[in-house]
């Protein structure tokens, strides 16, 4: 425990300004949802109308993070990485700082928090299996509870310096690769299952969220991995690196081919239901919509990320890449984060438009999410990164302790 | 033995057990917190559905005692039961509606909506006469002091009460539902405000409290029901119930009784010789987003 303790209060400047600055990120963020505790959502701008809105659109991005982190796991396996653990335990370490992140946009959500206690089973009243958010609160808790047993687990072995037992890992591992397309699915359906709203009430709408997720989390992942492996003895060949650039490729080109799919059925029916797709890109009776320009910006970095990871030569250099890598992971915060929710609601079920955009308030509570959910992630990796590559180095060079912890960077392991 | 009614009670003796642990440890909290204990009992109040006749009454009256102390008044909250036999219907004639909101505001007044912000259960829709019925063209912020506008008409929209309600099948904690009279209600302390059902529903009938709701003393209606109009807190939903307690006791909604042009059309659809049932046999009936399969008990229909 000692030792925990001194990797976490021990690090270089740069640690330290980033972890002042997600505190500060938390502590602005509990500011402004305690005002929106007293004074109720108005503090919000969403209304009857969009009744939904940045919240649930973080919480929606954050399930694809989440989903995908683990599925990685899949490649890893095909393609045989040696260090298994070590590529499955920061899948899952994101993927727990991912669902905390999600859990707790969905209470910022809420009218009665308080009241959450109505949602557990047999004290409460969970209305399943008919309602979908329901399901979405039993999978997600199922999902957070089996990777964090496993991450403490491995942890917890590499700590006592025994050798994780397989027959324990290795079926929640791949437990959690179902769990994890459940997860998203569900998500999905929660909007899918919805048919006063036609914008979501399409059958490929499950499909495009996996897509979309096997682009954003390996996203997150492929940056990550670089930056481990520069700091740390954490080996990973660049070819496993761009092996899942490769498969993000496919991913991406499949994401396209849904949403181009959506939109053929949109524009050449021409029905009523296209208003909502008018909204997104373009606007409504004359005015211009505030979120077109964030869908274009979305639709150009996938298409433009989709060539650089396609094209062998630009997916082979780093510099490519990682220009790919973020323009995904902004493409798909924009599609999950806005596009999805936003035209779902305007015009609305009697055609009204109600012209939505976040508030501070939402803004400022969303950070402090994000902050909670970045300092639960560079902890974890911190003590992940110590207690599997560092620990043995330890015990020969105690006083190098300072240096080799020191290493996570600020900022690079955010993405 | 095992049957299924030791199931059913040793589900409910854990369940009461545990709820008893959570009391007292709200209690002792309480104690330390000096807070208002009848808040406190509120906060644990189980679902209405699965409250004995026992917790009602002491439910009822602990709220009655809450309602007086905010509003310095004796404010009645009844739970009158469904009647047998009955399930009610409304029909709202298109082509006599001339757009007056005055059934907005009656509305308002009966069911103790907020003022400020303001909470309308219906929403009344100016159309083009040249477009049909078409949502995508159609205005609720009309001024209502013009109307009826030569080429407009007129279509309120409130709750349809489904026989097949979306938005009953997506609350997760079971706070809303139909009950056998056909009405659809909320439990407002059991609602978490989630808003699922305000996306599932297609006729934007369910609306939430996204501050506290403003009540003036002076414009209470005192006369209120449990699953109805009694004054809601900040962060549930809320919606129309067909003024289940003006209906429940043989009485027109408030909106019927007001509209000036006689649009608007109550009664029980169990009953041949009501009136439903001749609008129903002898006009032609317009269902709203029929094709949702939401099954309304809400019927428009056009007389002239």
């Amino acid at each position: 425990m000692r030792t925990i303790f001194r990797i976490i209060f021990n690090g270089s400047p740069a640690y330290f300004i980033w972890v002042i600055f997600l505190l500060a990120c938390i502590i602005q963020g509990l500011l402004a949802y305690a005002g929106q505790f007293t004074e109720g959502l108005i503090v919000t701008h969403m209304r009857d109308s969009v009744s939904w809105g940045f919240y649930i659109g973080n919480f929606t991005f954050l399930v694809g993070v989440a989903a995908s982190a683990v599925m990685l796991v899949i490649p890893a396996y095909v393609y045989n990485w040696k260090p298994i653990k070590e590529v499955v335990i920061f899948g899952e370490l994101l993927a727990v700082s991912a669902i905390i992140m999600c859990l707790l946009f969905v209470l910022v959500d809420m009218g009665h928090p308080e009241r959450l206690w109505h949602m557990i089973p047999f004290i409460g009243r969970l209305n399943f299996p008919s309602s979908l958010l329901a399901w979405d609160a039993l999978v997600l808790n199922a999902y957070l509870a089996v990777n964090t047993f496993v991450v403490v687990y491995l942890l917890w072995s590499a700590y006592k310096g025994e050798h994780y037992n397989t027959r324990i890992v290795i079926p929640l591992v791949i437990l959690s690769i179902p769990l994890a397309v459940g997860i998203h699915t569900v998500t999905a359906f929660l909007y899918n299952g919805m048919a006063s709203r036609p914008y979501w009430n399409s059958a490929i709408l499950a499909p495009r969220f996996l897509a979309s997720a096997l682009c954003s989390g390996p996203a997150v992942l492929l940056i990550l991995f670089q930056v481990l492996r520069r700091i740390t003895s954490f080996e990973i060949k660049d070819d496993a690196i761009h092996k899942v650039a490769e498969l993000m490729a496919y991913a991406m080109g499949f994401n396209l081919f849904l949403f181009g799919a959506e939109i053929f059925k949109e524009y050449y029916s021409n029905t009523h239901h296209v208003v909502h797709y008018e909204y997104l890109f373009f606007g409504l009776h004359g005015e211009p919509s505030p979120i077109a320009w964030y869908a274009w910006t979305s639709l150009v970095f996938s298409v433009v990320a989709f060539l650089l990871f396609v094209v062998p030569a630009t997916r082979r250099n780093f510099f490519t890449m990682n220009l790919g890598a973020v323009m995904i992971y902004f493409s798909v915060y924009i599609e999950k984060g806005i596009a999805l929710i936003i035209p779902g609601y305007t015009p609305d079920t009697l055609g009204q438009i109600y012209a939505y955009t976040p508030s501070i308030t939402e803004i400022r509570v969303a950070a402090g999410i994000f902050g909670i959910g970045f300092l639960i992630f560079t902890l974890l990796v911190r003590i992940g990164i110590f207690l599997l590559f560092e620990k043995d180095n330890l015990v020969r060079e105690d006083s190098a302790l300072e240096n080799k912890v020191g290493v996570v960077r600020p900022g690079e392991d955010q993405l | 033995m095992n049957t299924p009614e030791n199931k059913q009670s040793e589900k409910v003796n854990r369940r009461d057990a545990i709820k008893t642990l959570f009391t007292l440890a709200a209690a002792y909290t309480a104690t330390g917190c000096k807070r208002d204990a009848d808040a406190l009992r509120s906060f644990f109040q189980t679902n209405f559905r699965e409250m004995s006749p026992e917790q009602l009454a002491s439910t009822v009256e602990r709220w009655e005692r809450r309602y007086e102390k905010r509003f310095d008044r004796e404010v009645k909250v009844s739970t009158t039961p469904p009647q047998e036999d009955v399930l009610f219907g409304y029909a709202l004639d298109v082509s006599r509606c001339i757009g007056c909101r005055r059934c907005v505001y009656a509305c308002v007044e009966e069911n103790n909506q907020s003022r400020d912000p303001q909470i309308h259960w219906i929403q009344v829709l100016e159309m083009d006469k040249a477009k049909g019925i078409d949502l995508m063209h159609a205005d609720a912020y009309y001024d209502a002091e013009e109307v009826p506008q030569e080429d407009k008409f007129y279509f309120p929209v409130q709750c349809q009460q489904c026989e097949n309600p979306p938005c009953v099948k997506s609350c997760p904690v079971g706070a809303t539902w139909k009950e056998p009279d056909g009405i659809v209600v909320i439990d407002y302390d059991w609602c978490v405000g989630c808003r699922c059902c305000v996306t599932a529903c297609p006729y934007g009938a369910r609306h939430f409290n996204w501050t506290k709701p403003s009540l003036p003393v002076n414009q209470l209606n005192p006369d209120t029901e449990y699953l109805g109009n009694r004054p809601r807190p900040q962060g549930v939903v809320e919606k129309c119930t067909f003024c289940l307690q003006r209906a429940r006791k043989g009485r027109y909604p408030a909106c019927v009784e007001v509209c000036p042009v006689g649009a608007r059309k109550f009664g029980n659809l169990l009953d041949p010789k009501g009136e439903i049932r001749y609008i129903l046999e002898n006009h032609r009936i317009y269902i709203l987003k029929e094709e949702l399969n939401t099954q309304p008990k809400f019927f428009y229909y056009f007389s002239i």
